[in-house]
Formats: structure tokens, C-alpha cells, sequence
């Protein structure tokens, strides 16, 4: 099986996110980037299906040479092969036009499957994946938390709100990942070592067949970035014993809060 | 010209999510703003008598989509329907619910149309025609005011977030009979967790964390009951096996806003509380007063939860009894 893995790196999820001086982007000194927690799930799943199926799990990710460290830790994985997309008419890009560069850079290879997280989070889109399937005019399943390829055909259990359905999809297909679906590995030593020497492919627009004109303007355009309100420490509720204390509470969330 | 606001309204065997309504409202507001006519869309099959509730949430038009095929929710069929009925309106604003059928069909639409998406959207305004949209970013730590330009705009709403206001529509119902196009994927089964109140859409939520040590979530799970509310979970109770997946609440979980937000045995690391930061009310009870999940919430109380929270919990009934 010939699987593609969509990867963006990311700040760490524990990291204090700081709004940059000119207002519409983040400050990324002393930010710890890592690859997306969902692509993570993407590139565990290739790498089982690889082991059942056989073929070669390629990483794709379009950012600055700085997402290379996050290929590499693809690598390290297990991943056989890297494809950074990096050009300076991609500064800003949203989610939409994302998307076109990965759909233009899978086109004239040959796949089975292309795995990607159902959101990066750090723009928290939720629209790379089943854009990319699109333009490529293949099926998509999201939110993946089981699958299995036999003859031909993949099939997935899908969590939807309130429950899972199960679907089939004819390959080539594209499948974004939920949380359930696996346990990703560690990179191991060897495995580091190794994605040393691995091949990482760099590529600019031209070489993808796309320019800034065509990609055209982005249709959505940050305008500014905003810490929401911050919560301030409320009130312990206090009392001499658990009882009085739940007492004071229900009190108090019913005549002073009201919210119940 | 592209001209109106289209909102799609999510139905689920027979009933509507509790978010269709609000991005109806949200819907009627925008397009009182635009001066332009507000159209529902339905899709789904046996659901004519159920989409005429929608002009009492301002709907001008109604379209139906009723059509066996259109059951269940699978991508390339409800994508190839409104699709073509967005190719027909050319509406300026489309309108729908970040559940995440509204996620997963808004994303392949943007793509078809080429539209421009807002996802998990909090609030919108109209600026010389277009929409900004305020959304969440980085789990929550950042919102983003964002420019939509183009046509159509899409806005995916998240739910809770917005308020729910009926107003009087004409309500036209037009039945919609395009075909359901080329299937590539087909639909197996399904499997629901019956009787539970989805997360996103709870006005309350009790969320136990590794203080509950075990699988065991009666008291937490009574006074969710209690409070009419659901139950959520951190990310150490789902790891280590007591909750399902679909419970987690916190950046790589659900992002919720409830009404009253109950955490038990939860500490407050900075990935839970993206998840549910901007729930109106927070409670934390811990028996670590140094917690940081104290500083986020509302009240507080310090102790054991299985002392604590049955004696809410029965509190709770008297007041409600
Ligand atoms: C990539 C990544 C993504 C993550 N995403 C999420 C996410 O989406 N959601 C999430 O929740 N976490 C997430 N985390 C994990 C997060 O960092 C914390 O580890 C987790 O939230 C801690 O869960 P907890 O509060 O239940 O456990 P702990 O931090 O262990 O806290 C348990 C608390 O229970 C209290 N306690 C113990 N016993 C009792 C008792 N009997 N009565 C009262 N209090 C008691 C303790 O005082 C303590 O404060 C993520 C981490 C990473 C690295
Ligand atoms: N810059 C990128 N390079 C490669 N893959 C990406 C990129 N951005 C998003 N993706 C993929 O699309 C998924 C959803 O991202 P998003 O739509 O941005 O939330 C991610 O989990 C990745 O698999």
C-alpha cells in the first residue's frame, strides 16, 4: 500500500500561547513546536498498515525548514519518506489553500490512502482533510477510531455525536483521525538514527506545478488575535463540615449564581 | 448576485440539534443585517412535518431534501445535495452547527464551492457586507477575529454558544428532488449511546477526573443526573480506561461551554481547562487546595469528592424536589 501522511507541526499543547506585536499572529520564541497529536495518530496507523499490507509511508507537510524537525520525528517513527512543501507566496496560507498545495503535490503520484488528523490544534480548522479529498475527488471517512482494508476496499468505524457508525469507501481514500484510533509509538534510538539518512524531498511551488497566482488570495484573513477574558479565582466555599459546604454551594449556585 | 442566508439545520432521526436552532437565529440576525431573506435547508428522509417547525425561527423559505437515500449522514451524498442546492441559490451566507456532521460537511463543501469557512465560530458580525467571525484557536488560549470574504461565507457555529430566538417566518416549504449523486462510500451501521446527553450541547456538565481512582462514576454520574446534565471526563480518567473517548473534555477532547461546569478530582492542567474555559460557571471540588483548577473556577470547595458530592447531589434533589 502506497500511504501518504498529512503532518503540520505545531506549539506543544502545554504551551502558553503570547500574541505577537503585530497583533494577527503568535510569538514563537521559546515556543515547543511538535508534530500535531492527531497526525501522530495518522502516522501510527499508516505504519500498522504497512506492516500488514507492505509499501512505503510518505510524510507531507507544508511549513517553513523548521517542520523538518517534525518529519524527522516521523522518520524516527518509521515513516520511509519526507516531502516539505515550503514558498514564500505560502506565508499566511489558510486552511483552503493548504489544502490545494497538498491535493497538487499528491496528484501525479500513485496512492491508496492519505491519512491526515481531523484538526491541526492550532488553528483548530477541521478543514484540511476532507479539502484535500476533495480536490483530489476522492471519498473521505472522519473522525477514525477503526479501520480495516481488505480486498480493496477500506472500512471504518467513525465516532459521530453520540455514538460510532461503521462505513465502507472504495481506495483510494483519505481518513482523518479521532482519538481512540491507536496508541503512537515513541521514536525509537535506532529509529532515530536512521531517519538520519532517510530521504527528505524540499519543494517549492514550481516544482508542484502551482505559482501564486493561481493559488490566488486566501478567502479568509485573520484581523486580529485576542486573549479571551481571562477567569478570575472566584470563592472556596468554606464551612466546618462536608455537609455545610454542599449546603453553601447548592445555595449559593441557586440564589447567587442562579444557574440552578 | 449572490443574494441571502442559507442555514443548514442538522436533524438526527426525527429530532433537530439543539444547535440548528441557534444557527437559525444567528441566521435571521444576519440576515435582518444584510436585509436579505433567511432559507432553511433540511436533508434527511421522512422529515417534511418536522422542517415546518423552522418558520418559527424566521425561515422566509424551507427547502427539503426528503429522500430514503438521505437517512443517515454519509458525506458524498449530503455533500453532492447541498452542493447542488448551493449552486442553484447562490446564497451570499451559509449558516450551520459545528457538531461533527456540521464540521465534516462544511469543510468538503468550503472546498467544493470555494468558499470561505469559519469553523467553531462564537459570534459574527457584518462589516461592509462581509462577516467576521470570532473563533477559538490554539485550543481555545487565542480567539481570532477573521475576515470571510467572497462567496458564500460559510459560518460553522459551536454549539451553546450562541442564543436560541424564536421569530415568526413565512415558512414556505419547497421540496428539493435533486438525486443523490455517485456513491463512493456506503453506509454499514450504526451504534448510539442511548440516553446520553451530548457533551457540547449540555447546559451542565459533572466531569470526574483521576481523583475518581477507578471506573466507578456513580456519585458523579448522580449528580449529573440530578442537574440534568452530562458526564465528562479528563484525559487521565479516558487514558487509563474508566470513560470512552467521546467523554473527554479538554484541548485534544470536546470543547464545551456549559452553563455549570462541574469538575471533581480534577486538577486543571492548561489542556482540560482549554476545553472547557469558557463554560459559563465552573465549580472545582479537589482535595488539594493548591490545585490550579482554583483559579479558574467560580467556587470552590476543598475535600474528599465522595464525601462531597453525594451531599450536592441531595442537596440538589430537596431543591429541585
Ligand atoms: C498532547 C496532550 C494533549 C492533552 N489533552 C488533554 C485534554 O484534551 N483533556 C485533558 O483533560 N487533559 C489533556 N492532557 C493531559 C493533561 O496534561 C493532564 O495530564 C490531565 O488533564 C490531568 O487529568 P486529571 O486532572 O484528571 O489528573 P491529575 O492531574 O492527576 O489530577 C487529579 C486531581 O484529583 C485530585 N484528587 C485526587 N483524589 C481526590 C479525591 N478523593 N477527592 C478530591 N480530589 C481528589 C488531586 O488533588 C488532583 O488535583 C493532554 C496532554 C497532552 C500532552
Ligand atoms: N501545513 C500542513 N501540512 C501538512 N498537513 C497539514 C497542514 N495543515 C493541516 N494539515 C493536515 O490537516 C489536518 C487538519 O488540519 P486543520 O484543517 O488545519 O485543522 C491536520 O491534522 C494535518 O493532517
Amino acid at each position: 500500500m502506497e500511504i501518504y501522511v498529512l503532518l503540520k507541526q505545531v506549539p506543544a499543547t502545554d504551551s502558553q500561547i503570547r500574541i505577537a506585536d503585530d497583533g494577527v499572529s503568535i510569538r514563537t520564541d521559546d515556543l515547543r513546536l511538535v508534530i500535531n497529536p492527531y497526525d501522530e495518530f495518522a502516522i501510527e496507523e499508516a505504519l500498522q498498515l504497512k506492516a500488514i499490507h507492505e509499501g512505503t509511508v510518505t510524510v507531507i507537510s507544508v511549513g517553513t525548514d523548521k517542520t523538518q524537525e517534525a518529519i524527522r520525528s516521523a522518520l524516527a517513527m518509521g515513516a520511509d519518506k519526507g516531502i516539505q512543501i515550503e514558498d514564500p507566496a505560502l506565508a499566511g496560507c489558510d486552511a483552503l489553500t493548504t489544502a490545494k498545495v497538498i491535493a497538487a503535490t499528491l496528484q501525479p503520484l500513485s496512492f491508496d490512502l492519505v491519512i491526515a488528523g481531523h484538526r491541526a490544534v492550532d488553528d483548530d480548522n477541521f478543514q484540511v482533510g476532507p479539502a484535500v479529498a476533495e480536490y483530489l475527488d476522492i471519498p473521505h471517512i472522519p473522525f477514525v477510531i477503526q479501520e480495516t482494508v481488505a480486498d480493496g476496499k477500506i472500512t471504518c468505524h467513525r465516532t459521530i455525536d453520540g455514538g460510532t457508525i461503521v462505513l465502507e469507501s472504495s481506495l483510494p481514500a483519505l481518513l482523518t483521525t479521532q482519538r481512540g484510533l491507536n496508541e503512537p509509538r515513541l521514536p525509537s534510538l535506532p529509529g532515530i538514527m536512521k531517519a538520519k539518512s532517510k530521504p527528505l524531498e524540499v519543494k517549492g511551488l514550481a516544482d508542484i506545478g502551482l505559482d501564486a497566482e493561481t493559488l490566488g488570495e486566501p478567502l479568509t484573513r485573520i484581523l486580529s488575535l485576542n486573549l479571551p477574558p481571562e477567569r478570575k479565582a472566584g470563592r472556596i466555599i468554606e464551612g466546618e463540615s462536608p455537609e455545610e459546604k454542599a449546603v453553601a454551594l447548592v445555595e449559593a449556585l441557586h440564589g447567587e449564581a442562579r444557574v440552578i | 448576485m449572490s443574494n441571502g442566508v442559507i442555514a443548514i439545520a442538522e436533524q438526527a432521526d426525527g429530532v433537530f440539534r439543539k444547535v440548528s436552532y441557534e444557527a437559525l437565529s444567528e441566521g435571521k440576525r444576519i440576515a435582518d443585517a444584510l436585509g436579505q431573506e433567511l432559507t432553511a435547508v433540511v436533508l434527511g428522509s421522512g422529515i417534511e412535518a418536522l422542517s415546518a417547525s423552522l418558520a418559527s425561527y424566521g425561515a422566509d423559505r424551507i427547502l427539503v431534501a426528503d429522500n430514503d437515500a438521505l437517512s443517515e449522514y454519509v458525506t458524498d451524498t449530503y455533500t453532492h445535495v447541498l452542493g447542488e442546492i448551493l449552486a442553484k441559490e447562490q446564497p451570499a451566507v451559509v449558516i450551520t452547527g459545528a457538531s461533527t456532521q456540521g464540521k465534516d460537511l462544511s469543510a468538503r463543501l468550503s472546498a467544493r464551492l470555494g468558499a470561505s469557512l469559519a469553523m467553531d465560530v462564537v459570534s459574527i458580525r457584518v462589516e461592509d457586507q462581509n462577516l467576521v467571525a470570532t473563533r477559538p484557536m490554539y485550543g481555545g488560549k487565542i480567539l481570532a477575529d477573521t475576515l470571510l470574504l467572497g462567496s458564500p461565507q460559510m459560518v460553522v457555529i459551536r454549539p451553546n454558544a450562541m442564543t436560541r430566538t424564536e421569530s415568526a417566518g413565512a415558512g414556505v416549504i419547497e421540496r428539493i428532488t435533486t438525486d443523490v449523486g455517485e456513491r463512493q462510500l456506503s453506509f454499514v451501521e450504526k451504534k448510539l449511546e442511548t440516553g446520553k446527553v451530548e457533551l457540547t450541547e449540555a447546559d451542565v456538565i459533572v466531569s470526574g477526573g483521576r481523583g475518581m481512582g477507578g471506573d466507578d462514576y456513580a456519585v458523579v454520574e448522580a449528580l449529573a443526573e440530578a442537574l440534568g446534565g452530562a458526564v465528562g471526563a479528563s484525559r487521565s480518567a479516558v487514558d487509563e480506561g474508566w470513560r470512552p473517548a467521546s467523554d473527554q473534555v479538554g484541548q485534544t477532547g470536546k470543547v464545551v461551554s456549559p452553563n455549570l461546569y462541574v469538575a471533581c478530582g480534577i486538577s486543571g492542567a492548561i489542556q482540560h481547562l482549554a476545553g472547557m474555559g469558557t463554560s459559563k460557571f465552573i465549580v472545582a471540588i479537589n482535595r488539594d487546595p493548591d490545585a490550579p483548577i482554583f483559579s479558574k473556577a467560580d467556587y470552590g470547595i476543598v475535600g474528599n469528592l465522595f464525601d462531597i458530592v453525594p451531599l450536592v447531589t441531595e442537596e440538589v434533589k430537596k431543591l429541585k424536589g
